[in-house]
């Protein structure tokens, strides 16, 4: 759920004024070393971002990105399986790892005389993973598990799932993350050992690391334990793009919930597409963000305002733009109805308010507000440093350089009533849009909470 | 985390759930609520000791926990009272929840818009949520007195008179019913109910805080009221301020913000926890393809004299990541569950000890059998030296991430102030963490787990 009604914010605040305490450099083997310094405590946060994630894997072995995360953490020569974990949290470390549709990162949190305990382990998985087909057998297990988890027992995820099927036709960004089941039954340890071999070159790979450390050290330790590794080529995915939608595409799901559910989502562009001489000009994506915010960014913002409070049509809506990722994505929009009134209701009022931003400018007022919370979540946001360093690799992983943080601010307040109008009229159109509508079923007893082919949804 | 939840949980997937313990909390609205206190299992403290904490004892009996730091402009405040879930008068489940959730609904002439338009135009973030023991309500915003004098109004305002517009609760009532239809779909929530009801019984820990359908729809606004007007004072207050001030502007700062409350009274004890003394079984037939399992017992109050030992050994059997026993067997040995874990919830009365896992559902009997088999082993024999060791390390070599931002200093002064910790409580931890003895372990759990007189709760499976 977009329950969190300043997320918006936290990524328009990725932007942060850093530069000064930022350096980086790329060893000779392509590994590219971002350090940023924030002495406020003595830690320091260690993140590897692999520039590999759902969007490149073929039909078949969705989910591989997900599952080699999974394995990395099964031992090299080394280190046998799970001392990579058992290290860290003998000094003191916390860590964990993620996987999207864009990247795999890996992170470690240590006081800061341990940093070198992190390169020494990063380093050793990112050339020497054992990946035994026995811990295979094991770990797929697991992540069949997680999918249960995250995805098969949880409505709302199905629907999102069946959801991205339909918005995306072409690009990739149509699997989900953790894979398609059956992909995760047929997977073998033959094709992680493949994936692995040809995604975890270091030219495809960033260090970042913030904290309590001084650069020059920093970049010294990376090149001792990093800059050894050969550097090797690797193969990237073809890039898929996404044909041109014409017209709106619905999808029902019926499975078995108490609540409807209604997602909506337009086809937008990111900063990666903008401004590279194509039709996206280079402010759009920051229009986007501001739009983002003039509908549903705070309590105060229009969604919150009419939708709930007003005319009491939705229990809860929540609104997601990125425009920091590898290729153009969806501006959308979720909500629960309230009850007594049905999720075809609050569609056309979403839709209604769609249609005003388009015809009536956002107000002075609301435009200040927008800003003046960028202005505070820019300084909220350098209250964690696990967070500033996220706010770099996700730049970094999506091909953006981070240093477009020092005028973001600036570019965000130049953004004008009629550049939002024109990105709404622009992108938030019928033929850009997909909407997903969670049709409940009774849950009954002997029934299996599975979603059923129906529609465009499914693709299995 | 940024940006995106909805998404990122669908295109974002980790190796490890979040650690047990957060996302608890009863999220009454607004920014981050989910995420305040429950720090509770895992409160780690710092390298070699605690940042300087200020305390003063406001003429309404309100006390006042201030921590300085400069490096940025900005400061967060954080509000308890001693109003969470188990405030609920009898038929009136969730009414510390409501009572939270409006308090930005209006104050004085201003409604919910106008407060709203106000404070995010200032940058500022509200947040108001409750656990089964605490009200907190939250407020960040930058230092700029500009900025910040306005906002510490409203803020004020919002504690101490809000209006409960008749209109607003209607709403937040239906929305609340909503919110638990969606409980009943997911096998999770209706375990953890479960859990709470089997373990609790009549105790005023035992009821969902979001309250049922019935005790909803009696809610009234009289009773918002009353329940305010008892419950949010100052002898029943407690205020943690963290950031870019000085002690003479927090000292302003806190009158401002509590020190207009009126003084009230301190609520009552709530009662002891009854031990168990037969094992519980509840089985709920669900259609998921996961059965969701949940075991434990009444475990420990905050301050309890065994909390260190309990906490480190909890560390070792079901609270280190993926270096704990439970986790070695049930995941990494056979790959039974994607999370499997276990904490203590130190609450001001007997907290739960919690065991949890999911798994397929042919798996259940197999998984539930071993972790069993993991707890009673760990309470028969204790840990080894060795895994004590590692413990050790793992919990004194944290510190210092417990404590690496304001939010998270403010998070810990609100436990310390809430349960009335010693003020030196993170100066003393690694002290603390470091005297424990595998002797201490191995006899706290003897003594206070009983694997054979749990609760059990499993939900899935359907047949």
């Amino acid at each position: 759920m977009f329950d969190n009604k300043f997320s918006w914010l936290l990524l328009l605040s990725l932007w942060l004024p850093a530069c000064s305490q930022t350096q980086e450099t790329t060893l000779a083997n392509g590994l590219r070393v971002i350090v940023k310094q924030d002495h406020r405590s003595p830690v320091v946060v260690s993140q590897i971002w692999y520039r590999v994630g759902s969007q490149d894997e073929p039909e078949g072995i969705t989910g591989i990105s997900h599952v080699l995360e999974h394995m990395m953490f099964k031992g090299t020569a080394r280190h046998g399986p799970n001392e990579f974990s058992r290290i860290i949290a003998e000094n003191g470390g916390r860590e964990n790892a993620f996987t999207s549709s864009d990247y795999t990162a890996y992170f470690q949190q240590l006081e800061k005389s341990r940093l070198p305990i992190s390169f020494e382990l990063e380093a050793d998985r990112l050339q020497n993973l054992t990946l035994a087909d026995e811990d295979f057998r094991k770990e797929i297990k697991v992540v069949m598990e997680e999918r249960r988890w995250r995805t098969e027992d949880q409505p709302e995820a199905i629907v999102q799932e069946k959801f991205m099927t339909t918005a995306f036709q072409a690009h990739p960004y149509r699997h989900p993350v953790i894979g398609w089941m059956a992909d995760l039954e047929s997977m073998t340890a033959k094709e992680l050992r493949d994936w692995y071999g040809r995604w975890y070159a270091p030219a495809n790979a960033i260090l970042v690391v913030v904290g309590d450390v001084e650069p020059k050290e920093v970049i010294a330790q990376a090149q001792k334990y990093f800059g050894q590794i050969s550097a090797r080529s690797f193969e990237k995915a073809k890039e898929v793009e996404e044909p041109e939608q014409k017209s709106e595409r619905r999808l029902r799901v019926a499975v078995p919930a108490e609540v409807p559910y209604l997602l909506m989502g337009y086809h937008v562009p990111v900063h990666a597409s903008a401004g590279r001489g194509g039709d996206v000009a280079e402010w759009e994506p920051y229009a986007l963000s501001v739009l983002t915010g003039v509908l549903d960014g705070g309590q105060a913002a229009r969604f919150e305002r009419e939708l709930v409070r007003e005319k009491k049509l939705a229990a809860s809506i929540g609104t997601d733009y990125s425009a920091v990722a590898r290729s153009p994505g969806l501006l959308m929009i979720e909500a629960t109805p309230a009850n007594g009134h049905t999720v075809a209701e609050l569609e056309q009022a979403i839709r209604a308010q769609i249609e005003r931003i388009k015809k009536e400018p956002a107000t002075d007022e609301e435009l200040k507000r927008v800003k003046a919370q960028v202005v505070a979540s820019n300084v909220f946001s350098r209250d964690s440093v696990f967070y500033q360093a996220m706010q770099i690799g996700r730049l970094a992983a999506a091909g953006l350089d981070w240093r477009m943080i020092d005028d973001y601010p600036d570019k965000l307040k130049a953004v004008t009533a009629e550049q939002v109008q024109t990105v709404a009229r622009k992108y938030l159109v019928d033929a850009r849009l997909t909407v997903a509508v969670l049709d409940p079923q009774p849950i009954g007893k002997g029934q299996r909470r599975m979603p059923r082919p129906r529609g465009g949804g499914d693709v299995r | 985390m940024f940006g995106n939840t909805l998404v990122r949980a669908q295109r974002e997937t980790a190796r490890l759930p979040l650690p047990p313990g957060e996302g608890m909390r009863v999220r009454a609205k607004g920014l981050r609520t989910w995420l305040l206190a429950l720090c509770l299992i895992a409160f780690i403290p710092q390298v070699e000791a605690g940042p300087k904490i200020h305390h003063w004892t406001l003429d309404n009996g309100a006390r006042v926990y201030f921590v300085e730091t400069h490096e940025l402009p900005m400061l967060q405040i954080r509000a308890v009272f001693d109003a969470g879930a188990s405030r609920d008068p009898a038929n009136r489940a969730g009414l510390a929840r409501l009572t939270s959730a409006m308090l930005d609904e209006g104050t004085g002439d201003l409604t919910a818009d106008d407060i709203a338009s106000q404070l995010e135009g200032l940058g500022a973030e509200f947040g108001a949520g409750i656990d089964r023991d605490m009200a907190t309500v939250d407020l960040r915003s930058l230092s700029d007195s500009a900025l910040l004098d306005p906002a510490l109004e409203l803020f004020s305002k919002i504690l101490a008179a809000p209006s409960f517009p008749a209109a607003s609760l209607e709403r937040q009532r239906a929305q609340a019913l909503v919110a638990l239809q969606k409980d009943m779909q997911s096998p999770g929530a209706i375990a953890d109910k479960a859990f709470y009801r089997e373990l609790y019984g009549d105790h005023p820990y035992a009821h969902d805080p979001q309250g049922d359908e019935s005790s909803l729809k009696t809610i009234t606004r009289e009773n918002l009221l009353a329940y305010h007007r008892s419950y949010y004072v100052g002898a029943n207050a407690w205020l943690v301020i963290v950031g870019d001030a000085s002690k003479r502007q927090a000292r302003k700062i806190a009158e401002r913000v509590v020190g207009h409350l009126p003084a009230g009274h301190a609520a009552l004890p709530i009662p002891l926890v009854r031990a168990l003394y037969a094992p519980r079984q509840k089985q709920v037939a669900f259609p998921a393809t996961q059965t969701h399992i949940i075991l434990g017992q009444p475990g420990m109050r905050r301050g309890d004299p065994d909390y260190f030992p309990l906490y480190v050994g909890n560390y070792i059997l079901g609270g280190g990541g993926l270096v704990s026993r439970l986790s070695m067997e049930v995941r990494e040995k056979r790959g039974l569950s994607y999370s499997v874990y276990s904490y203590f919830l130190p609450l001001r009365k007997a907290g739960p000890l919690i065991v949890g896992l999911q798994t397929k559902n042919t798996q259940r009997d197999q998984a539930l059998k071993l972790v069993r088999q993991v707890i009673s082993d760990f309470v028969a024999k204790g840990p080894t030296e060795q895994e004590l060791g590692a413990a050790k390390k793992h919990i004194t070599g944290s510190f210092p991430l417990r404590l690496d931002s304001n939010g998270k200093i403010a998070e810990n002064l609100a436990v310390i102030a809430f349960y009335g910790l010693p003020l030196t409580y993170l100066d003393d931890f690694i002290s603390r963490i470091e005297a424990v003895t595998a002797g201490q372990i191995r006899n706290a759990f003897r003594q206070r787990v009983h694997p054979d007189q749990m609760v059990t709760v499993i939900v899935g499976g359907g047949r």
